[in-house]
């Protein structure tokens, strides 16, 4: 069994600054750390790998730095990692960028065949979601999107049962393997990595793969191979203002509570009509 | 909106081969024969983008033949298509990747719509992620507003990035269909207009259940279950650590509750054991959009923020006046949630009442 869990490198959003002057993002400082929406699927992957010995290997296309994050997934308890790196590489929209992965997983298979490919359901930074069902179109993988928890996998029938989120409920789905699975945030949370593991962390191998390695085709990786053009970038109209402080005479909880019931359905007139309907109904 | 810059060394011209796409097509979200209503809003986004275009507006709806895939055709004219790709299958009854993908990609290269959008759901980011693959063409998500560029007619959807920090606007110049996915509530619900009709274009795909491999073994509906449902909560009232003790949860349940809402908490409630992981609203946690997000003793640290700055109106409980939360929130109390949250569910429960007795 051999499973491969793509993740990105993205810069901590929780602190990004825009400069005030030129609008641009200030990266300066900005620390990266790995997707948090990957590690839900890497801890997912390290659960399969406890309980059926499966191989998991780490891959990441990015920058040379992007090596952190493939360390830091070794410490968690990945078995090896594979970083894409290649200056071809720049400016790949998601189709190119699943491509190129794709490339990599195919290199990767050729030494053992690939059952699980997982990623992260979307990143921080760019969060559009549309990495890994490229991948699973590109392979032919069964495409198992916002899992919310694994049944089962079962490696000799090559069988695996999940939970799908879809609107309005939970889809319980069986297929075979190989299959691309994202999960669902929330679902686990990643271990902390084992001594043993930190140590073999730092002493494991990266493997760096050029666009040659992966044997991608230059056309179709890179600005060269995606259809999409970012044509303006820009600052979002700034919030108005602060939050508006309710006022209350005598300051009492009631008094509080009656200024804010009319202030919220004066600002959404809808919600209090769609409130009062489910109220009429009981 | 300025005009857009173009880097320097790729092809934007429209290759002339794909100068026969027209139309701007929706695919028709529908599970159990529900529609989803982010695909009626997308009709009406497709009528203002094929009137300025001046093209037709189509609609595929998928689904098993049956009183609810023609009542759904009949919903898709209502709200603005012209023409309806009424895809009949009995493979097609629950929405699995595969065959919606295979079917999809037929149907675009058979009737060559310009722009095609999705709802920015589970089903639309699955199968839109998918269909632009085999396409091999361009796919902008979570789109918060669309127009079309006439200098070169191709659509400019416009999404938040980088968590929202930044906007950015992005084209597929050279490649067709343009696709994109749109979050539901981000467009205006049309009118429905039942005078409206036009034409139904039958496709039968003839799928064989044995080509098809996930298989639906069982659906669970939400209200079946008892975990927390926040992602597609309308009301939302949550907790953080200036509730003090575990214990006074329950005065959010109780909000919660004559609100018909759910009950949302930060992460450290979590690390506390105070509720379970469902319940987390924030970066690691849930993501959600309500009508209405009511945060009692909340600071309002980024990790939460970003689940839930996009609430259209958020109101704040906090004892400290410079909480962050003040900062973002729409309306603000600056008091002990401990006592304004029974006042507010009295309030509340009083207002809605009232109204029973009324009606």
């Amino acid at each position: 069994m051999h499973i491969v869990v793509c993740i990105k490198q993205v810069p901590d959003s929780a602190q990004i600054r825009i400069h005030p002057v030129t609008n641009t993002i200030m990266r300066q400082g900005v620390p990266a750390i790995i997707n948090p929406y990957d590690l839900f699927s890497l801890e997912e992957a390290l659960r399969i790998k406890d309980r059926t010995g499966a191989r998991v290997t780490v891959l990441t296309m990015g920058p040379p730095m992007a090596e952190n994050s493939l360390r830091k997934a070794l410490s968690f308890g990945a078995d090896a990692a594979v970083l894409l790196t290649d200056r071809k590489f720049a400016g790949s929209d998601t189709l190119a960028t699943s491509y190129a992965l794709t490339s990599a997983i195919r290199k990767l298979a050729e030494e053992e065949p690939v059952d699980i490919v997982f990623c992260g359901k979307q990143t921080v930074d760019g969060d559009t979601a549309q990495v890994g069902p490229g991948i699973a179109t590109r392979l032919g993988l069964q495409q198992l999107t916002y899992i919310s928890s694994i049944d089962s996998v079962d490696t000799q029938a090559r069988e695996i049962v999940v939970h799908r989120r879809s609107e309005g409920g939970v889809q319980v789905l069986k297929t075979a393997l190989p299959c691309m699975i994202t999960m669902l945030e929330g679902t686990n949370s990643i271990r902390f990595g084992s001594m043993d593991d930190m140590f073999r962390a730092a002493r494991t191998p990266l493997r760096v793969w050029s666009k040659d390695d992966a044997a991608a085709d230059e056309t179709k990786v890179g600005l060269k191979g995606s259809p999409t053009v970012v044509s303006k970038v820009f600052v979002p109209k700034p919030k108005a203002e602060k939050a508006k402080f309710i006022e209350a005479e005598g300051g009492t909880a009631d008094a509080f509570a009656a200024a804010a019931v009319e202030a919220i359905f004066a600002a959404q007139p809808k919600l209090s009509t769609d409130l009062l309907a489910r109220a009429a109904q009981g | 909106m300025s005009e857009p810059s173009k880097p320097q060394g790729r092809k934007f011209q429209l290759p002339e081969h794909l100068k026969v796409y027209k139309d701007v097509w929706v695919i028709v979200e529908q599970e159990r024969g529900q529609v989803h209503s982010v695909s009626l809003e997308l009709l009406g986004e497709a009528r203002k983008l094929a009137d300025k275009l001046g093209v037709a507006v189509g609609a595929v709806v998928l689904g098993e033949a049956g009183p609810d895939l023609e009542r759904i055709c009949g919903d898709a004219f209502a709200y603005g298509a012209d023409v309806v790709y009424r895809v009949a299958d009995p493979v097609l009854k629950d929405y699995r990747t595969d065959p919606y993908c295979r079917v999809m990609t037929d149907v675009v290269n058979a009737y060559k719509p310009e722009i095609v959008l999705l709802g920015a759901t589970t089903l639309g980011r699955d199968l839109a992620g998918a269909i632009a693959t085999t396409l091999a063409t361009g796919l902008t998500a979570d789109c918060t507003e669309l127009d079309i560029y006439m200098e070169n007619r191709s659509l400019a959807a416009t999404r938040p990035t980088f968590g929202g920090t930044l906007l950015c606007t992005i084209q597929t110049l050279a490649y067709r269909p343009q696709m994109a996915t749109v979050r539901p509530r981000v467009m205006a619900m049309p009118e429905r207009d039942d005078s409206r009709t036009g034409r139904v274009v039958d496709v039968f795909p003839a799928l064989a259940e044995d080509s098809v491999i996930t298989k639906v073994l069982s659906f669970i509906a939400d209200r079946e279950r008892n975990e927390a449902q926040l992602a597609f909560a309308d009301i939302i009232v949550s907790g953080g650590k200036g509730l003090g003790k575990p214990e006074n949860l329950k005065l959010v349940f109780d909000l919660a509750a004559v609100l018909g809402g759910e009950v949302g908490v930060t992460r450290p409630l979590i690390q506390a054991g105070w509720a379970t992981a469902d319940r987390q609203v924030g970066q690691t946690g849930k993501t959600v959009r309500p009508k209405l997000y009511i945060a009692a003793g909340i600071s309002g640290a980024i990790q939460h923020r970003v689940g839930m700055e996009k609430s259209d109106l958020i109101l704040a409980i906090n004892t400290d006046k410079n909480a962050p939360i003040f900062d973002f929130a729409h309306l603000g109390i600056v008091g002990d949630a401990l006592k304004i949250l029974p006042a507010l569910t009295d309030a509340f429960s009083r207002r809605l009442s009232v109204n029973r007795l009324a009606s």
